[in-house]
């Protein structure tokens, strides 16, 4: 695994390139027009979060069958990332609706509703781990969820790919469908480049955790007595040592 | 809906991809927040350690 230097690195110049796509090589949309240069910010972010959603839920089954508590830092971190993701896909999609349909939000459209009813889900998921004292139950218990609405999630999505679209579009639809590849070669960059931002994301805020836990840690090796610092009830337990 | 003209879409398109990095700024200002405490927690324990260093050697002074 690449340092986390080089990762940043790699994602500035990834994210770069992507939105010197967007707006120098990509070409306007015949229908939407200049507005639909949304679209490379808010799918990729959109798939980022869901795909984090998904991740958590595999760390969240290793987490229950091995116990390592590496584990469930792991999922807390992709659930967290999910959710800022989620919220990024929302605000950009409220924007998007305005400028093309006229509204900030649709209730008739299954896509939108469906992904604020997974973005929800996943915020009762702090919550449930502030309401829980003791860290392996909390853990425990955080796991059973991540991994319930982890499968929650691919369900969904086909439920919604199923239903009848109101004004949605269903752009990597189905026979037919599609973008033309000049469209197609500038979301997947915007897409790496978002796929790096979060794992970026999510090794730099494992590190920090993991600091914070050595630091912790150093604490009670000096001074016994004293408290350790901040420790949160909110935050798994991070082994040391990891990252 | 027709297509909006490009100084109204304009704004738009600029609203999501600002929202989208205040978003990250916001993120890596509340991380930078957290490295700063650990740090000022680092500095508690490093003059910590040295003032338990300092009686000690002092001791070892006035044995010799």
């Amino acid at each position: 695994m690449p340092s986390l230097r080089v990762m940043a690195f790699t994602t500035v110049a990834v994210l770069g390139a992507a939105f010197a796509l967007v707006f120098f090589y990509a070409p306007n949309d015949a229908d939407q027009g200049f507005v639909q240069k949304i679209f490379y910010v808010h799918v990729p972010i959109a798939i980022c979060a869901l795909i984090g959603f998904v991740v958590a839920a595999f760390h969240a089954i290793r987490h229950l069958r091995s116990g390592d508590p590496i584990h469930d830092v792991r999922s807390y971190v992709s659930i967290h990332m999910g959710v800022i993701f989620g919220t990024a896909a929302l605000l950009t999609g409220a924007i998007w609706a305005r400028a093309a349909w006229g509204k900030w939000w649709v209730w008739e459209e299954p896509t939108l509703v469906s992904f604020l009813i997974v973005y929800l889900l996943y915020a009762t998921y702090y919550p449930l781990r502030y309401a829980i004292e003791d860290r392996e139950r909390q853990a425990r218990y955080a796991s059973v969820f991540a991994i319930t609405a982890g499968a929650f999630v691919p369900l969904n999505f086909m439920a919604v790919r199923l239903a009848e679209s109101l004004v949605h579009p269903r752009v990597f639809a189905t026979a037919g469908g599609g973008l033309p590849p000049s469209m197609l070669l500038t979301f997947l960059v915007a897409f790496a480049g978002m796929a790096l931002l979060f794992v970026t994301l999510m090794r730099f805020e494992l590190m920090a955790k993991s600091t914070s836990a050595q630091v912790s840690r150093l604490r009670r090796a000096i001074d016994s007595e004293a408290p350790a610092p901040s420790a949160s009830r909110i935050a798994p337990a991070v082994p040391s040592g990891s990252g | 809906m027709p297509a909006l003209p490009l100084d109204e879409a304009g704004k738009y398109v600029a609203g999501a991809y600002v929202v989208f990095l205040i978003l990250v700024l916001v993120y890596v200002a509340i991380m930078a927040a957290k490295l700063d405490r650990m740090r000022r927690d680092l500095t508690d324990l490093a003059d910590l350690a040295e003032k338990r260093r300092a009686p000690a050697s002092e001791r070892e002074r006035v044995s010799a």
